[in-house]
């Protein structure tokens, strides 16, 4: 399973290009700005690193650690030049993604800088951004694929619910939002109580499983006339052994996450269970993607 | 034996917009995977988890109500998603396995 996921993420990664993902909201200083300055725009944007330009070329980087010890030795005041890294990594934008992936593996650090061809600075790449554009591009797909399998049985606009929700987390106050929607939908549809039961079991537990053990993620419903579609996906951090994760039992939730009553070792069995279809991927560091289809007319 | 009737059995009903259906049974465990393979329609959760979440699990099954054991009680939100959810809620001063035992000698199990 997992050799499946990586390649279909290789394939997405050589058809998406570095322009396409990164992000084009730049905090960058120029020569003349001091580490109190990096620091000050570090923390009100929440980002980690700062590229230091000079007419739109990167000449330098601040990350960080730089500030740290910077702060360390009391030099806030002098200039980023004194204390950035000159010697910076940058990548073309017109590079495919799978460049900026193996430069992440091959290289420590969190970021590049993105150029385009007159070597000025255009936008920043960081793992966070490869994750939410593979998500999208699969969701996309999966989209794509799921249309050309149906092209004879397109239901009528009205008879279709398809709707995305966001799960943070540690979020439990929200989750369960999803399910407790997909059972109103269902029983307006009038589908039978047992199949409805399994669908709201399968998309509860897809959503707690998001909220307890991702960095958080999106799942969304699809409803048409004959089933019922839940495509969970998460930002990370992935599951190394899913054979071990689908068995029963087997956790890796912590104390907390006990303490609200889940974290047995359940959930991934019990959604498999109920469903008529399950798939689940997940890469390492990338995160983890499961799709699961309920019929909504064939009782078992 | 009615949902309403639990409170005969001592326990403080702690949310009453709910549908009076014949109970059906009940279930009793902490853990909320386990509860949403394991409890049944119109059957009464018996545990200590007393969040959101518990409401949602049983909702999923469309169960009767939840009995809160050692005398826990609900906070605003969790009485508003089960009043929302149509499930009762109670609160029984008793552990688990009493408040159980009480459940199972009402229903003659």
């Amino acid at each position: 399973m997992l050799d499946s996921s990586a390649l279909r993420v290789q394939v997405l990664a050589y058809g998406l290009k570095i322009r396409d993902v990164m992000t084009t909201k730049i905090f960058a200083v120029s020569r003349n700005c001091t580490m109190g300055d990096v620091q000050t725009i570090m923390k009100n944007n929440g980002i980690s690193g700062v590229p230091v330009v000079d007419e739109r070329r990167v000449v330098g980087i601040i990350s960080m650690h730089d500030i740290l010890i910077a702060l360390e030795n009391s030099r806030l005041q002098e200039l980023v030049t004194k204390h950035m890294t000159t010697d910076v990594k940058t990548l073309s934008e017109e590079l495919p993604l799978s460049f900026a992936i193996s430069a992440f593996s091959n290289h420590p650090f969190r970021r590049f800088p993105v150029v385009n061809q007159a070597n000025e600075l255009v936008g920043i790449i960081t793992p966070r951004n490869i994750n939410l554009a593979l998500i999208r591009e699969l969701s996309r797909q999966l989209d794509e694929i799921e249309e050309e399998l149906a092209p004879s049985a397109v239901p009528k606009a009205n008879s279709v619910f398809h709707r995305a929700y966001r799960l943070t987390r540690y979020d439990f106050e929200h989750a369960g939002m999803a399910s407790a929607e997909l059972k109103r939908e269902l029983k307006k549809r009038g589908v039978p109580p047992k199949i409805i039961r399994r669908a709201a079991i399968v998309s509860y537990e897809l959503e707690i499983n998001i909220v307890a053990h991702s960095h958080g993620g999106t799942l969304t419903l699809f409803i048409d006339d004959h089933r019922m579609r839940i495509t969970a996906i998460d930002f990370g951090p992935g599951i190394p052994d899913l054979d071990a994760a689908m068995r029963e039992g087997f956790s890796t939730a912590n104390e907390w996450i006990r303490s609200q009553g889940f974290g047995a070792g359940m959930g991934l069995p019990n959604a498999k269970r109920v469903s008529d279809e399950f798939e689940i991927q997940s890469g390492v560091e990338m995160g983890t993607m499961v799709k699961a289809i309920v019929f909504l007319n064939r009782n078992r | 034996m009615k949902t309403s009737e639990l409170e005969k059995l001592g326990f403080e009903c702690l949310q009453n917009q709910f549908e009076d259906v014949e109970i059906a049974g009940g279930y009793t465990s902490d853990l909320l995977s386990d509860v949403m393979a394991n409890l049944a329609e119109h059957q009464v959760l018996i545990t200590i988890q007393a969040h959101k979440n518990t409401v949602a699990v049983a909702s999923l099954a469309d169960a009767a109500a939840i009995v809160f054991c050692h005398g826990r009680k609900a906070t605003a939100d969790v009485v508003s998603a089960a009043a929302q959810e149509g499930i009762a809620l109670f609160s029984s001063p008793d552990n688990q396995y009493n408040t159980t035992c009480r459940v199972a000698k009402f229903l003659g199990a």
